[in-house]
């Protein structure tokens, strides 16, 4: 590599933010910054699980785990409102635990049981819930990106209040259909959120090797998308950023991107030998940015007790054994339902043949 | 609680490893997440990462003990201030599924198969197509299509129409001529060139209960965007357990224009079709073509609707009803017949009916059926005509390898293979990318004269020898 492409190499996506949100001065009521707490343990000692139970053989196919990424999604829904919509990729549980799906029935779709949210038939990266407005769950890199705007579009369409937050991976930002999106959403002032989540590494490609030019959260400016760094590992400094960016899309005025500097401590998938980074690259962030050792500190500088955090743990640990109880002894989906829901039944009388 | 380590299964299909390197020795203390053993599989040598915080009370399995089986215990560890004697032995419980009995072939709730034959869908029965006995006025394809769409949309205020060209160039084929004016660019939106985006856009639309009419200039430049109609519309249903319906149509002249070559020549019903979770519609009249998008727009799944740009300017007579509804999956019997079924859709149903006439002239009687819906494809239709005529000859301007007539063919076999008199034959497109010079596309498509040589072959040394 010559020098100037070194020094490109070194301007690319991985060089410093501009604009980082840092979150110093950002604080929450102690009782919020609980509830942020709780969510992000719920998060990890979901996950945690998860990785055990595919050791386990009991989860089957890819599971992508989202341990240490927990500040990106619960900052980002500690900010949206009721009606917000939700999609991402198939790295997904964490943001269905935190849009409020039960997780029990997350689980139980790992598992591949009747009672998980997709009855068994979609798995680790399929799974919805309407009532949460949690869209998916979508395993096609980049290809939540168009859905997401759409969903942005029929939030304006029908006049609602409300943003689409669509979450992609630093990998997804190449795929040609994420440019398709932006231009479409800057077009027609569509109000989305698009939330890439740069935890550094595309399965086992560093973001330096497979994105060129400036940071990603510039990746809109040729659109007008107005895009923002933001210190993905300090969940105060993510509810801040969401706060300005859903106001934005709220105001009318179009889509926003939040660039999340974050990291997964796990690999790329269960089956993931991770020889592409160092031990040592992985524990100095685990030590010394963890997201939920982070808040705990701040927890501990807010007085909170000891007793008060075991009791946290304790509950999110009931909640996580309860959840694997209910994955374990779920019954595998009827065979019967091999052949439903391929298509919905016709609703038009005069469509459907009398009995 | 002490806890079980356990042979972790590290990919999709490991069942056994090398348990290569233990990075603990008993007695140390572990923090969940630190790496702890070494395993080797098939493709790789992978990290066992503890999973609790805890004390390493005692290892089962010594370094370098190879085709360790998934789920069997390697070690323990101890939490608070358990010791090793606290250990219990315990059986390792055998928590993953059992393996599955084999069951008996499933049947659809609706079968109409005269054989035990495997499912494909569970559906109620399909309406018959309403008889109408009321005035009719002659259309073209491309103004019926054009009604159908105003009319769901002075129904629905959810429907909208997206693509390009659809507002103000009044459509590139003006299909959509004058809908910008009645219903605004709201609801009738000019899309940049990027089918993959707009489609995706729609899907979310669908899912956001919205009813997209996605139009394709034409289905040539909607491969750009098959990830998203069969991935994200078509599967989502399925994978969702019921809860993510699409009901969103997406339309555009498919197959042969004239001279337009390889790129911008081919029929698509056989890729549709072949994918559950999709609805694929090929209308030939416009009278069908009406019902059958009308249809297709109230459906709530998504429907690929395959137009003709060469049949667009044909007119054909329309029932005078702003709710004129063609039921999809259902064929039409366009002429009677007794010696030969001949199967098309399409614009290849106006060939076929010219064959029928000049088959009459030699004495051979032709019943020629319209699919009109390609998948749910009408086989009981098909099969009774068989069983009439003995003879099947199936017609499509498509690729002859795994096509629709392929598909016919098969099904016929499966269903009527004891009243076939004759071998089925096919009249497609020839095997090769359509060619531009006139002479060679001429004779890459289909024509009138294929379907009259094609039905002679079946019923040479049988019968209607002109």
């Amino acid at each position: 590599m010559n020098a100037k492409a070194e020094i490109r190499r070194k301007r690319g996506p991985g060089r410093p933010p501009k604009t980082v949100v840092s979150g110093v001065g950002d604080m929450l009521p102690t009782e919020e910054l609980l509830a942020v707490y709780r969510d992000m343990l719920l998060i990890r000692r979901f996950e945690e699980k998860a990785g055990q139970l595919y050791g386990m053989g009991q989860i089957g196919g890819f599971c992508h785990l989202y341990i240490g990424q927990e500040a990106v999604v619960v900052g980002l829904q500690s900010a949206s409102q009721p009606g917000d919509t939700v999609v991402t990729s198939y790295r997904d549980h964490g943001h269905m635990l935190a849009c409020g799906m039960e997780p029990s029935g997350v689980m139980a779709e790992l598992t591949g049981r009747e009672g998980g949210y997709s009855r068994g038939k979609g798995g680790s990266m399929h799974m919805f819930s309407r009532e949460k407005n949690f869209f998916g769950g979508h395993g096609i890199v980049g290809a939540q990106v168009p859905i997401g705007v759409g969903l942005a579009f029929s939030h304006k369409y029908k006049a609602q209040p409300n943003v689409c937050i669509t979450y992609l991976g630093d990998g997804a930002v190449n795929q040609g259909q994420v440019y398709e999106s932006f231009n479409m959403a800057a077009l027609w002032d569509l109000p989305v959120v698009f939330v890439i989540e740069n935890n550094q590494y595309g399965m086992g490609t560093k973001v330096t090797r497979a994105a060129a030019g400036r940071a990603l959260a510039d990746r809109g400016m040729a659109y007008g998308i107005l895009g923002k760094q933001v210190d993905g590992m300090n969940v105060l400094a993510v509810r801040t950023a969401a706060l300005e960016a859903l106001a934005h899309c709220r105001e009318g005025k179009g889509p926003y991107i939040l660039e999340m500097k974050t990291y997964r401590y796990r690999g790329h998938s269960m089956s993931d030998p991770a020889k592409y980074r160092t031990r040592e690259e992985v524990d100095a962030m685990r030590r010394q940015h963890d997201p939920i050792d982070h808040i705990r500190e701040l927890l501990k500088c807010q007085n909170v007790d000891d007793v008060r955090l075991k009791d946290l743990d304790s509950e999110v640990k009931a909640m996580v054994t309860a959840a694997t109880e209910f994955a374990q002894t779920s019954p595998e989906p009827d065979p019967s339902e091999l052949f439903t829901d391929i298509l919905l039944p016709l609703t038009d009388a005069r469509l459907i043949a009398k009995a | 609680m002490a806890i079980e380590i356990r042979m972790p299964a590290l990919s999709p299909t490991m069942e056994e490893g090398t348990l290569a390197k233990w990075l603990v020795a008993e007695g140390d203390d572990v923090r969940s997440g630190d790496v702890i053993a070494e395993i080797e599989t098939d493709k790789a040598t992978m990290e066992v990462e503890a999973i609790e915080d805890g004390k390493v009370g005692q290892i089962f399995v010594v370094a370098g003990t190879q085709n360790v089986k998934v789920n069997t215990p390697i070690a323990v560890l101890l939490q608070d201030d358990e010791t090793v004697s606290d250990i219990e032995a315990q059986p390792a419980p055998n928590l993953a599924p059992g393996p599955i009995e084999v069951q008996k072939p499933l049947e659809p709730e609706h079968s109409d198969r005269s054989r035990k034959m495997p499912s494909v869908s569970v559906q109620p029965p399909i309406a018959d197509e309403a008889e109408w006995n009321g005035s009719s006025t002659a259309l073209t394809v491309r103004e019926s299509l054009r009604d159908a769409m105003a009319e769901e949309m002075r129904r629905d205020k959810n429907v909208f129409v997206m693509g390009e060209e659809v507002a103000e160039y009044q459509g590139a084929y003006k299909v959509t001529q004058g809908l910008l004016d009645e219903f605004g660019p709201k609801r009738v939106i000019d899309t940049p060139i990027t089918e993959q985006g707009f489609a995706g856009l729609g899907v979310g639309a669908a899912f956001g209960e919205l009813r997209p009419v996605i139009e394709f200039m034409t289905f040539n430049f909607a491969m750009q965007a098959i990830d998203q109609i069969i991935n994200s519309a078509a599967k989502t249903l399925y994978m969702s357990g019921g809860q993510m319906g699409c009901p969103i149509v997406f339309r555009g002249p498919n197959g042969a224009a004239s001279r337009v070559a390889a790129q911008h020549s081919q029929c698509f019903a056989s890729w549709y079709a072949h994918c559950p979770g999709l609805k694929v519609v090929a209308p030939y009249s416009a009278a069908d073509a009406k019902g059958l998008l009308k249809a297709a727009i109230r459906d709530p799944n998504p429907v690929i609707f395959l137009e003709n740009e060469v049949l667009y300017g044909q007119s054909f007579d329309v029932p005078d009803n702003d709710d004129w509804l063609v039921p999809i999956g259902k064929a039409k019997i366009m002429c009677e017949g007794s010696d030969v079924t001949i199967v098309a859709f399409s614009i290849m149903v106006g060939r076929a009916l010219e064959a029928a006439d000049h088959l009459a002239e030699q004495g051979i009687s032709a019943e020629v059926i319209d699919l009109r819906s390609i998948r749910p494809v009408d086989s009981v239709t098909i099969v009774e005509s068989v069983k009439k005529t003995s003879r099947l000859v199936t017609c499509e301007e498509g690729f002859p390898f795994a096509g629709i007539g392929a598909e016919i063919a098969m099904q016929v076999m499966e269903r009527a293979f004891d009243w076939l008199d004759a071998p089925i034959m096919r009249v497609t497109g020839k095997d090769v990318p359509m060619p531009y010079a006139a002479n060679l596309e001429a004779l890459a498509l289909p024509k009138i004269g294929d379907i009259v040589t094609a039905v002679r072959t079946t019923c040479d040394g049988f019968k209607g020898q002109g």
